[in-house]
């Protein structure tokens, strides 16, 4: 798959993004905003100028870029709004959407426009929080010659940065950042000025756009090496160059238009191709989606049941074989329509893993690192809406190993690391449950730094907590241990909307680390919709699903391999391994069922680690089966990961193995339970 | 005398309502027509383990896995029995779809607010939170069920008090 097959994903994503934010602006109650909203519209311009990072819209990352730290700036109370901001903020919009369909046409994005919105968004910026963004764009001087550009910034290999009034903790954090960025060749000055020779591939603005979130623009000063003109001056000057085109792998040549009406201009040149944008997809809810699956499904419960009154008509008359030629055709439609139904909405997670290759080689180019990427798991198929919301947060998290996990290669090196680190995606079906992992053999997480910066922000921490509770914490909302916000990430909006993204899907996230080893997030979903391959088995007169993932073998137990333990324990040996037995009928109180165990058939299934011997009557066979959820309706189940529909119309339950094991535990422990005491029983069975 | 100005109260906040009336043995109750999803028969319906004996189980209706709540057993009737007549009738409360089997529906009937009367206390198995009043009409006396309150209290344990839903 080739990375351009998502641009259409996120050109779609990143309109619906500002179709919202456009309504967020408009709802916003200047005088009194809702910091709820304002965090909305922040959001999504910090989710387009990600995707734009990763497809390399330079034009509209910057211009969300600077719409971004406006924005930011409003949400934390700093910018006092005012309806003309808002119309700002609303004319921001509309350029980033012209860039949008600029893009999408394979046109160069409007110049004229960009300069100008950056421009009047810098100026709001100066004139109303005192300081400078990223950098002042000089008036539109529009178009610079266009060969000027990409070697510009190859031209300041040497930049002499002068740091003023800066403490000596900022000073440290910020001469840290500067290693990233290129080879500090020299440095030496005190407080009032310290100057750093800094060699390499930089310009002055990405040195800003790094420092200005710790000090002040102000306070820094950067001139190029043997040229000596006056600091503030060269520093306009490389920025209006730099800001001037910006060099777009899909827009390489000039713009052409000359600088007339911006709008004008604008408008020109989005007009013509507009329809041959249109998109081959339509998007449609996912309710309406599942509705359909729905009545496919009952569709073919009753195409069984007619099925089976025909064929116990006894009359082999002419009328009888034309309506008997026409069920069987019938049948055949209805389970091309299913599986064309189903189709719809499973798609295997290469679709989100082919995605990373890019994102990984970009971001590891960005800050000098070098990183392979392994996925594994890529066939594991998952629900296409839990593919569509998972994509995100994951971007987020595989940015975040990379800019905070893995270390620099020297620095690798020098620990007896392989300079390359390791970043490996993984998903797979686990309990009831769809796992999948961003692993990094990086510097891991340090416990001590995160408690000090929960304290420095203000947020309720002890020594106590445990390690999870501790990395649990680079969830909350404005966290971030970065030292400096860069493009990559570190400005704790990311980890937030993660969290946030994966609770919405019912999920869960857990972080494992070990300082110097490494991190592995682990995101686990429910099944919900995914498509499950089961074992269907009879116990009593029921049928239950197991999860075919967990089944290792089946066989015939006999009494000399069953031992009973203290109590009523009693372990199956199986080629000398010893594994505890769960009798179905005994744990979910099966009535009619082979209490014999010698009569009765151990499947030998592997739950967590663990194995376990369940004793059931008979197996019936492998089916792939969709997977319902119990809790919509009703509430969790101990020993029960879901619910699902045979094809008869009867529902089956989907068997959760060391749910069970917990709950042949719980039960032996309280001896018989007696139905009447329900509700004490549920909240011992159910898990933290 | 209270129980006028009561009436009275009630009539100033309600207009009139219709209610499907079911029986339970041979009490009659009654519910608010506007919860009602739709009535169909007591078949297939998948037993939960360990659940309360008046969770029947779930059911597949359509496509959604919806839970059966027997509330002739919740209520203590003595005789529950399972037959042709055994209705189903299809509530929507709280974001949810469930079940409830009865002994039988026999029609919608239109209250005005000077008909329905408060309940009085009463009752261990039926507390008189789960009821919205009492509907006189002629002789027959209406137990109008609240199955709001009811379905989504802790006692049916039908809905997780511990998720995050």
């Amino acid at each position: 798959m080739d990375i351009a097959d998502f641009f259409d994903t996120f050109f779609e994503e990143a309109e619906e993004l500002l179709a919202d934010m456009e309504q967020h602006l408009l709802e916003l109650d200047v005088d009194n905003p809702d910091g709820e909203q304002l965090n909305a519209i922040f959001r999504a311009a910090h989710s387009i100028k990600g995707g734009a990072g990763t497809f390399g819209f330079s034009v509209l990352q910057k211009t969300t870029h600077i719409l971004e730290n406006l924005l930011d700036h409003a949400r934390k109370g700093e910018l006092v709004l005012r309806a003309d901001l808002v119309d700002t903020f609303l004319e921001a919009k509309d350029i980033m959407h012209e860039q949008l369909d600029a893009y999408r046409n394979e046109e160069a994005p409007d110049q004229e426009a960009y300069e100008r919105i950056c421009h009047t968004l810098q100026q709001i910026a100066l004139d109303e929080i005192g300081q400078t963004l990223e950098a002042p764009v000089a008036a539109p001087e529009p178009v610079a010659k266009p060969e000027e550009l990409p070697s510009n910034e190859a031209d300041h290999s040497q930049l002499i940065v002068a740091l003023l009034n800066v403490s000596e903790k900022d000073r440290v954090l910020l001469v840290e950042e500067l290693e990233q960025l290129g080879d500090v060749q020299a440095q030496s000055g005190d407080e009032k000025r310290y100057e750093v020779i800094l060699n390499g591939d930089v310009s002055a603005d990405d040195i800003e756009a790094v420092m200005c979130f710790i000090i002040e623009p102000e306070q820094i000063e950067i001139t190029s090496a043997g040229d000596g003109h006056s600091a503030a001056a060269s520093d306009v000057e490389q920025n209006s160059a730099k800001n001037a085109p910006v060099p777009t792998p899909s827009a390489p040549e000039p713009v052409k238009n000359p600088p007339v009406d911006a709008k004008q201009a604008a408008a020109s040149s989005a007009k013509p191709k507009k329809a041959a944008a249109e998109s081959s997809s339509i998007r449609v809810s996912v309710d309406k989606v599942d509705q359909i699956i729905n009545l496919v499904g009952e569709l073919i419960i009753t195409q069984s049941m007619l099925d089976q009154t025909v064929s116990d008509l006894d009359d082999q008359s002419v009328s009888n074989s034309s309506l008997q030629n026409g069920m069987s055709l019938l049948q055949r439609n209805a389970r091309d329509l299913q599986e064309a139904v189903m189709s719809i909405r499973m798609i295997p997670m290469e679709f989100v893993f082919s995605r990373f290759p890019r994102v990984v080689r970009d971001t590891a180019g960005k800050l000098g690192k070098e990183i392979e990427l392994v996925t594994e798991g890529k066939s594991t198929e998952l629900d296409k809406s839990l593919v569509e919301r998972i994509t995100d947060p994951l971007t987020h998290l595989v940015r975040n190993s990379l800019d905070h996990g893995i270390e620099m290669p020297d620095k690798r090196e020098a620990l007896g690391k392989p300079r390359t680190g390791k970043l490996i995606l993984s998903a797979r079906h686990q309990g009831g449950n769809i796992l999948i992992e961003v692993r990094d053999d990086g510097a891991g997480m340090d416990r001590e730094r995160l408690l000090a910066k929960a304290r420095e922000n203000g947020l309720n921490v002890s020594d106590a907590m445990t390690d999870e509770e501790v990395y649990q914490l680079i969830f909350a909302p404005g966290f971030s241990t970065a030292e400096a916000v860069t493009d990559v990430s570190g400005r704790g909006v990311g980890m937030d909307v993660v969290k946030r993204n994966i609770q919405g899907m019912g999920g869960r996230v857990e972080i494992q680390s070990k300082k110097g080893e490494g991190t592995n997030t682990r995101i686990v979903l429910p099944l919900t919709l995914a498509i499950l391959d089961g074992m269907s088995i009879k116990v009593g007169g029921e049928t239950f699903i197991l999860p075919l993932s967990t089944v290792l073998e089946s066989l015939q137990p006999t009494k000399n391999d069953m031992y009973a333990m203290a109590g009523d324990d009693v372990v199956l040996k199986v080629r000398d391994e010893y594994l505890p037995v769960i009798a179905i009928h005994e744990v979910l109180d099966v009535e009619n069922a082979i209490t014999d165990p010698t009569q009765s058939i151990a499947v030998i299934v592997q739950g967590e680690g663990r194995r376990y011997a369940m004793l059931v009557d008979e197996l019936i066979g492998q089916q792939q089966v969709v997977v319902k959820n119990l809790e919509d309706n009703y509430r969790k189940v101990p020993g029960i990961s879901a619910a699902t529909i045979l094809g008869d119309g009867s529902v089956a339950l989907i068997l959760d193995i060391t749910g069970l094991h917990r709950l042949s535990r719980v039960k032996k422990e309280a001896g018989k339970v007696v139905n009447n005491q329900p509700i004490s029983f549920y909240k011992e069975a159910e898990p933290s | 005398m209270s129980q006028v100005t009561n009436g009275a109260v009630m009539a100033a906040e309600a207009e009139s309502r219709e209610f499907l009336v079911f029986s339970l043995g041979e009490e009659e109750y009654a519910i608010d027509i506007l919860k009602v999803q739709e009535i169909r028969g007591y078949e297939n319906v998948t037993r939960i383990a360990n659940a309360p004996d008046f969770i029947k189980g779930v059911t597949n209706l359509r496509g959604v896995i919806v839970p059966i709540v027997d509330l002739r057993i919740k209520f203590h009737l003595e005789s529950v029995e399972y037959g042709g007549q055994t209705v189903v009738i299809v509530v929507n409360v709280a974001d949810r779809v469930v079940g409830i089997v009865v002994d039988g529906v026999s029609d919608v009937m239109t209250l005005t607010p000077e008909q329905i009367k408060p309940a009085p206390e009463f009752g261990v198995t039926l507390s008189s939170d789960f009821l919205s009043g009492l509907g006189s009409l002629d002789d027959r006396m209406l137990v109008l069920v609240d199955i709001d309150k009811l379905l989504t209290s802790e006692e049916m344990a039908l809905v997780d008090s511990t998720s995050t839903r």
